[in-house]
Order: structure tokens, then sequence, then C-alpha cells
């Protein structure tokens, strides 16, 4: 064999290898996506997304932990939608490179990849013991918040700096303050980005559990949560109180749960995906 | 009689860091003139542009000594405020930039961060910068539409009309049409012939033939000095330096 045909060989092997490689991932998620929806599917109907939780499986619902999610998910991103752009702007346009700076930044990474768990250590001695706000959708949402406002900062940031100089430069001299050019141009130019980044950190909070366990939310919760200081029960947990139980119902009432997670997940990824394209289309530096 | 001078360098030394950019530069420019600085990449000019508008602050580890006079008074002195210094100085950059909003918006934006909101000040400054920018009759018609939409060329003028806009009486021009194409290139530097009537205008330029076709006086710098500044004529038939000689004679840059 030639050098040339050994090459064009291995380069056949890593392509092989390669499509092996990408497609492991999905065939695993595809199995058990498929699973999941075969078991799951036909318990779905009106009554289990509108009923109370029960000890009987088969009338066990997901109402309080659906609406605990859709709570946490609101009230997560009013607290850190604001926090993480201010932060991520204030890092990027505002912040001279000093030494303070650069470790804020790296620290700001590294909180991006803390454990969830030791969030909801930290949301119990804060929010919990110290401000006293029990287990509480509060004190689970600025728990969650915290958890995902490294990431908020960090994708702001690039979008941020997806800005070209030049358009930054204009402004300027033109006598647009800081602020100014922030306001009129590097947001507007970025909130795609910006949104896109905020929705995934959001997703990412939805499919918590852990966090919200240290902190006290509860898998039974028999009222849907009215105000913000009530408790709460959320999807993750509820999912993972049924997969517990020896009984196989409640299994399935397990896999109708996720599939109803998933598709809250799905459904804020695709939004994040349709606002990023929109965004590529509207704006071409 | 010699006009009075407009913009006045006076020992002026520029450094990014350890960088030393500009060395002791002394010079002093004519109002209602066009003055263009020529030499090789590197050689500080576009620094020394920018530091009349003070476009070099927001950059880390830049400092300057020595003293920028418009007209008569220290740009760089504790009460000035770079905003309304740079409402009397305009910058059009090498690169068209215009912001990614609509035609309108882009000319009025100076007047809109001012706080001016009335209507009618807005749309009569727009037609008269755009106008003056020569670029009116192709764009009066979609004034909403993005002005991203242009070709090169328009985008340039437009930004050319948005800094016209809050009447400036010095426009800085940092390679203007070293991204265009030559007949967009040459509708430029028809337009700095007529807005030299009313304006002083600094420009950076690469290209030899454009500093010698549009400017009335050449500055010349090579490595951070100012090695030669005369008359555009002179400095082109008749430099003093060999350095300028082999420069725009093409033996090197």
């Amino acid at each position: 064999m030639t050098n040339s045909e050994k090459n064009r060989l291995k380069d056949k092997a890593f392509q092989v290898f390669g499509v092996f490689c990408t497609f492991i991932g999905l065939v695993v998620l595809a199995i058990f996506l498929i699973d999941i929806v075969i078991e799951g599917i036909a318990r779905i109907d009106w009554d289990f997304l509108t009923s109370l939780p029960s000890r009987r499986a088969a009338s066990a619902g997901i109402l309080t932990a659906w609406a605990g999610t859709i709570w946490i998910l609101i009230l997560s991103a009013l607290i850190a939608f604001p926090l993480g752009i201010a932060a991520g702007v204030y890092l990027e346009e505002y912040a001279k490179k000093t030494k303070l700076s650069n470790f804020l930044e790296i620290n700001i990474a590294n909180l991006a990849g803390v454990p969830s768990i030791i969030y909801g250590l930290l949301g119990l001695e804060l929010f919990v013991r110290f401000m006293k706000l029990g287990g509480s959708l509060l004190a689970g949402a600025l728990t969650l918040s915290l958890l995902i406002l490294p990431i908020i900062i960090v994708t702001t940031r690039e979008a941020i700096r997806a800005v070209p100089r030049t358009i930054r430069d204009g402004s300027f001299a033109l006598g647009a303050s800081k602020w100014q050019t922030v306001w009129y141009q590097v947001l507007p130019s970025s909130f795609g980005g910006i949104l896109t980044g905020v929705i995934l950190a959001l997703s990412r909070a939805v499919g918590e559990a852990a966090p919200l366990i240290v902190i006290g939310a509860l898998a039974y919760v028999p009222f849907v949560p009215s105000s913000p200081m009530d408790e709460f029960t959320v999807l993750p947990i509820q999912i993972f109180n049924w997969t517990s139980r020896p009984q196989a119902a409640f299994l399935t009432n397990a896999a109708a749960a996720i599939i109803i997670l998933l598709l809250i997940t799905f459904l804020l990824n695709g939004v994040a995906v349709y606002l990023r394209h929109r965004q590529q289309k509207k704006i071409k530096w | 009689m010699k006009k009075p001078s407009k913009l006045e360098a006076i020992n002026l030394d520029a450094y990014y860091g350890d960088f030393h950019a500009l060395k002791s530069i002394n010079v002093a420019m004519e109002e209602k003139a066009v003055t263009a600085f020529i030499g090789p990449s590197g050689c500080g000019k576009s620094t020394f542009l920018r530091t009349f508008n003070r476009m070099n602050d927001y950059i880390d580890g830049f400092r300057i000594d020595g003293q920028i006079l418009l007209d008569g008074r220290d740009i760089y002195a504790n009460d000035v405020q770079v905003d309304e210094l740079r409402k009397e100085v305009g910058m059009v950059f090498q690169k068209p930039n215009p912001f990614p909003k609509s035609i309108f918006e882009n000319v009025v934006y100076g007047l809109r961060i001012q706080g001016i909101k009335d209507k009618k000040i807005l749309q009569e400054t727009c037609e008269k910068s755009l106008r003056q920018a020569a670029i009116w009759d192709e764009v009066k018609d979609k004034l909403d539409k993005s002005a991203l939409a242009l070709s090169g060329g328009q985008q340039q003028r437009l930004c050319i009309a948005r800094a016209l806009a809050i009447q400036p009486s010095v426009i800085l021009m940092d390679e203007p049409a070293s991204a265009l194409d030559p007949i967009s290139s040459a509708k430029i530097e028809e337009l700095i012939y007529e807005l030299k009537k009313d304006y002083t205008i600094v420009i950076v330029t690469h290209n030899m033939q454009q500093a010698g076709r549009v400017s009335d006086y050449t500055a010349f710098f090579y490595m951070g000095e100012l090695v030669e500044y005369a008359k555009t004529k002179t400095m082109f038939t008749s430099p003093h330096d060999t350095r300028t000689q082999n420069y725009i004679t093409g033996r090197f840059g």
C-alpha cells in the first residue's frame, strides 16, 4: 500500500468513527425517549394534568407539579434576567481590565461549574433560614436564580462581544455616553443572543430537582401555590418521587410526567432557537 | 493673510502602555481646509487623528503628554466634556459603520441622544444632512428602510451625513474610501471637496493619489514622528526629507 493510499484509508476510517461518535448520543437519547413515550403517553389525559397528587397512582395528577414548575420558571426569570444582564454589561462594557475584574471573571466561570446541590445548600442557609423564607417558591426561585446567574452572565457577555467595535465607535463619535451606546446600540443588537442564553439557562433550571429538595420543596403538595410565599413542588421532584415507589403504576405516572417536562424544555429550547435564527436573519454586519 | 489654525498639537506624545506611538508632534491645521495624514501602517497617523476627538480614551493603557488645541482651547483639559467635544469634532471611519436601524434613525441618532424629540427638527436635519452628503436623491424614498441594505459607498456617505447632522466644525476621516470601489471612492472625494467650504477636514489615507487630489496640506508620519508637513503641492513636487520622497514615490510603505 502506498503512502497516499494509507492516508486515504485513515481519512475514511476517521469519517466512519466520527459518524459513530455523532450518533451514539443521539441513538441513546432516542431509545430513552421512545421507551418513555411507549410507557407514559397513554397515561396523559386531561385528568392527569388537572388532578392533585394522590396516594393511589390511578387518580394521581401533576397539577401542583407543573404549576410549581411554571411559577419557578417565571420567578427565576424575573430575578435572574435583570441581574445577569446588568452584570454582563458591566463586565463587558464598563469594567477596566484590572486584577479585580480578572478575579471576578475567573470566579464567574467557576461558579457555572459548581454542582447544583451546593447551590441548594447555599439557598437553604441564606434564603430558607437566614432570610426566613422557608421552603417557599420564592426561596426556590432565588436559589435557582443563583444557579443560572453565571450562565446568563457568560452568554450575555458573549452576545455583547459579538456587536462589532465599529458600532460602538460610531456611537461614541456622535457624542453618545457609554450608557447611551449600551442602551441604543449594544443591547438592541445583542438582545436575541442574550434572550437565547437566558431561555437555555431557564430550561436548565426547570429540570433541576436536587437544589430544590435541599431547600425543602415537598413531594406532596395538596394545593396549587397562589403566591410566591407558598410551599411548592416541581415536576422533577414529582418524577423523582414516583420513580422511587415500588408500584409499577407510579412508574407509568413518572413516564407521563417526564413527557410533560420534556415538552416544557423542548418548547423553551425551540423558542431559543427561533429567536437566535431571527436575530441572525435580521442583522448581518 | 493666513487663516487662523483650527486644530493644533503642541509637543504631543502618545503611549499605548510602554509603546511610544507619537513622538513630540507639533502641527497646526488651517480652518476650512483639508489636511491629509499619510505614512506607512503603524506610523501613528490614525492614533493622532483619534486624539482630536479623544476616541483613544477608552483604550486601556493609552495616555498622552502635551496639548491638543481646538480653537485655541485644550481639549484634554479637566473641564472638557468628551460628549461636547464630539459634537464639535465629527468622525467617519474606515469601514462604513451604519447602525442596524433605518436610514432616518441613523442620521438623527446624534440628535436623539442629545434629547431632541421634535419631529420637525429631526426631519429637517435629516434631509439637510443627507443633501450635504450627496445621498439624498438616492435614499429619499426609503428613509424608513434599513441602512444595512445600502451599498458600501452609500453607507459611507450615510455615515458622513450622520456626522454632519450634529453640526460639527471639524470632520475627522480615517481612510474613508479605502473599503470602497473606485466609483464610490471618487464620490467621497468629490464630497470632501464640497465639504471643505464649511468644515475643517482631517483625513488619513493610504492612497497617495487621493491625498494629492483632495488635500490642501499633507503631513507625512513615520515611526511615530511627524517627518514633514507642508502644502500638498509642495510636498508632492519637492519633498525635503528623503524618507518622504521614498514614501511618496512608492519605494517603501
